[in-house]
């Protein structure tokens, strides 16, 4: 049994070996389909585990609450006429710790735009007041000096930690740690000593709609004490002519609780809590393991989407089999006749040529195969060249595309060498049946 | 005397479109092992479907065709392949050799086709060897078919007849694309054979040709209108 398939596998060889270019060319069809598949799933799975990898950074297991600006006609009669005031309070904050049994640590946070000065040298950033462990929650990682500590929020002091964009704006190729900066808020300057650099840090993208993309490298972090003392929540800004203002008392409390499962029903006790102080809606509740989850739908729906068409490349590939065997079929109808009158059985005449398109189809997929494997070095020269020679083009990619570093399923190699090898079978099948079906007498007279 | 196959009142109809063509209209003849018997006629006379069907490639409309003890006219298209493979040996004009195989492996084909398919063993091979040595080919193994001139081709498609050991060697017009030298080679490899015991029957419409069989069959319009034995064939 199996010495007569390798023996028909040789037999098809054979055959194609003697139409080199045609057989080729057949083969290129199945070939671009496999190889089309496995790219095509390796680009989304490299797009989709950096979606991922972007919302596993935001941490599972938090919880992101965040003040939301009512809009315009929304906006209810608190405060004067030109500040709004809105968004999470103290008070929630404390709320929440006392409502949600699960909790394990709950960090808040208050980011106004500002401007830093380092004598002439200016920086529009995100002036971030948080604590200690918004570190750790942001996974931010030090690249010179230390982040801000508990005894800097506590004892309320002028120190601040900025972002490496920020570095590079105030203090080129200079160490900034121990140096002061000036920084701009509600119309007011203050000093502040730098204790810490963060490192760069690739901007998460925006999934969903309540969560936006998130730079961290123009941020410049203070305690979230000193941010109260020195600038207070009522930020006013003068923006063409006009003076407006917003009090915000916190601009996000990230709550952290034990397990993922925890994640949902703490979510809801937290809508609820603050679903009684917030009548006109001006916060949002991000769970990330939703977003996990809808990654996960949106992984599946384009690997679903990228193997259609790639299977429709297959397809084309396997037309292209169909045509030649029958081209085959009918030139080598006097080789059918002479097998027939040798004693070849019909089934041994399919098999003769299924072989063939089963040889062409199978030598195709392995090279696809292999030429899958190329689409790491095509991904990096691709993209290496579009930011060499097209930089507008280049700076409009997504930083998910930018990083982009294709990752191979397994399931795909095998699902487009499965189907290969099938649309081989199967368009094979017909041209077979066909030169089996012959009239050996016919079939001997062909000339 | 055995027979090595025998036709009873052999009928073959086609239908061209809806008129009936008799190509055999009730033809009987016997076989004996070791005959070599030339098939003459015009052309429309029904020779060749008269060697399709001793060849098993077709089956009679009406009558008998027994060959090595089997009855042909009945079977089905798989057990006629069997027949074909085992019990006849063709060799045709065109010489019909499989262009992209060697000289060995077109002598192997009928050996691919064995009732349940075994598999080609050494001592096969060796039979493959011997049998092209005999025809004359031993220099040639490793060649294809359009390294070969139109004799040695013949000879290859000989020695592929032979492979199987059959017990007929049906010959369509053997010679008829041959030079009269090598035509005369390749009928004396077939006499040789004869001589050996095998059965041979050869259709031509060179009479110089048919006078190198044993027997002479002429047939027309479907019918065996002579069936003469040669005298002086067997003093060659």
């Amino acid at each position: 049994m199996i010495a007569k398939l390798l023996r028909t596998v040789r037999l098809g060889f054979k055959s194609l070996l003697l139409h080199k270019l045609r057989s080729s060319l057949a083969m290129l069809g199945i070939l671009i389909g496999v190889t089309a598949v496995i790219w095509l799933v390796a680009l989304g799975e490299g797009v989709s585990f950096q979606v991922q990898q972007q919302i596993a950074d935001l941490g599972a297991k938090n919880i992101i609450v965040k003040s939301v600006k009512p809009t315009a006609g929304a906006s209810s009669g608190r405060g004067s006429s030109f500040i709004v005031e809105y968004g999470l309070t103290r008070k929630d904050y404390d709320n929440i710790i006392a409502a949600v049994p699960t909790i394990q640590r709950a960090v808040p946070m208050r980011e106004i735009r500002s401007i830093v000065r380092n004598g002439s040298r200016e920086a529009d950033v995100s002036l971030i007041g948080c604590w200690p462990a918004y570190y750790e929650i942001n996974h931010l990682s030090t690249a010179r000096g230390r982040f801000l500590s508990d005894a800097d929020v506590n004892e309320r002091l002028n120190v601040t930690v900025i972002a490496d964009e920020t570095v590079k704006l105030l203090f080129p190729y200079q160490d900034p740690i121990g140096k002061t900066v000036e920084i701009l808020a509600n119309n007011k300057v203050d000093s502040y000593v730098i204790v810490g650099q963060t490192e760069n840090r690739s901007p998460s993208a925006s999934i969903g709609s309540s969560l936006k993309g998130r730079d961290y490298n123009l941020d410049v972090y203070i305690p979230l004490r000193t941010l109260r003392s020195r600038i207070g929540d009522q930020v006013v800004t003068t923006r063409s002519g006009s003076r407006e203002g917003e009090r915000v008392q916190l601009s996000q409390i990230t709550v952290t609780v034990g397990s993922i499962s925890e994640v949902e029903e703490a979510a809801d006790i937290i809508d609820i809590v603050l679903g009684k102080n917030h009548k006109d809606g001006d916060y949002s509740i991000t769970i990330p393991k939703e977003l996990l989850r809808q990654a996960a739908i949106t992984r599946m729906v384009f690997n679903v989407l990228l193997v259609l068409i790639a299977g429709i490349s297959l397809l084309v590939g396997g037309i292209g089999i169909m045509n030649i065997m029958l081209a085959t079929v009918t030139e080598r109808t006097r080789e059918i006749g002479v097998r027939r009158a040798m004693g070849a059985k019909q089934r041994d005449i399919i098999h003769q040529f299924l072989g063939e398109t089963v040889v062409l189809s199978g030598t195709g997929a392995i090279v696809g195969v292999a030429a899958g494997f190329l689409c790491f070095p095509a991904t990096a020269g691709i993209l290496v060249a579009i930011e060499k020679w097209l930089p507008d083009v280049w700076t409009t990619f997504p930083g998910s595309i930018q990083d982009l570093k294709p990752i191979i399923a397994p399931w795909s190699i095998f699902v487009a060498f499965s189907i290969a090898v099938c649309v081989g079978i199967i368009f094979g099948l017909y041209p077979a049946r066909r030169a089996a079906q012959m009239d050996p007498i016919e079939a001997l007279r062909h000339e | 005397m055995n027979l090595a196959a025998k036709i009873t009142d052999l009928h073959k109809y086609y239908y061209v479109g809806d008129v009936p063509v008799k190509a055999l209209r009730g033809v009987s003849a016997e076989f004996p092992e070791g005959d070599f018997v030339a098939i003459m006629g015009a052309s429309g006379s029904g020779k060749s479907t008269l060697l399709n069907l001793l060849g098993a490639l077709d089956r009679p409309t009406y009558g008998r065709y027994v060959v090595g003890g089997h009855d042909v006219s009945k079977l089905t298209d798989d057990d006629l392949s069997t027949i074909r493979n085992q019990m006849v040996g063709f060799i045709f004009q065109s010489y019909n050799l499989i262009a992209q195989y060697t000289v060995l492996e077109n002598i192997e084909v009928p050996l691919h086709y064995r009732d349940g398919d075994p598999a080609i063993t050494s001592r096969d091979r060796k039979h493959c060897v011997d049998l092209a040595m005999e025809v004359g080919l031993k220099d040639r193994l490793e060649h294809r078919p359009y390294q070969l001139s139109g004799g040695q081709q013949q000879r290859v498609a000989i020695a592929r007849a032979l492979v199987n050991n059959p017990h007929m060697i049906l010959a369509d017009e053997p010679t008829g694309n041959l030079d009269s030298t090598t035509s005369e080679e390749i009928l004396q490899l077939l006499r040789r054979l004869n001589q050996q015991g095998r059965t041979i029957v050869m259709v031509t419409h060179e009479l110089g040709i048919a006078r190198e069989a044993k027997r002479l069959i002429y047939l027309k319009d479907g019918l065996i209108t002579k069936d003469n034995t040669f005298n002086n064939t067997s003093a060659k």
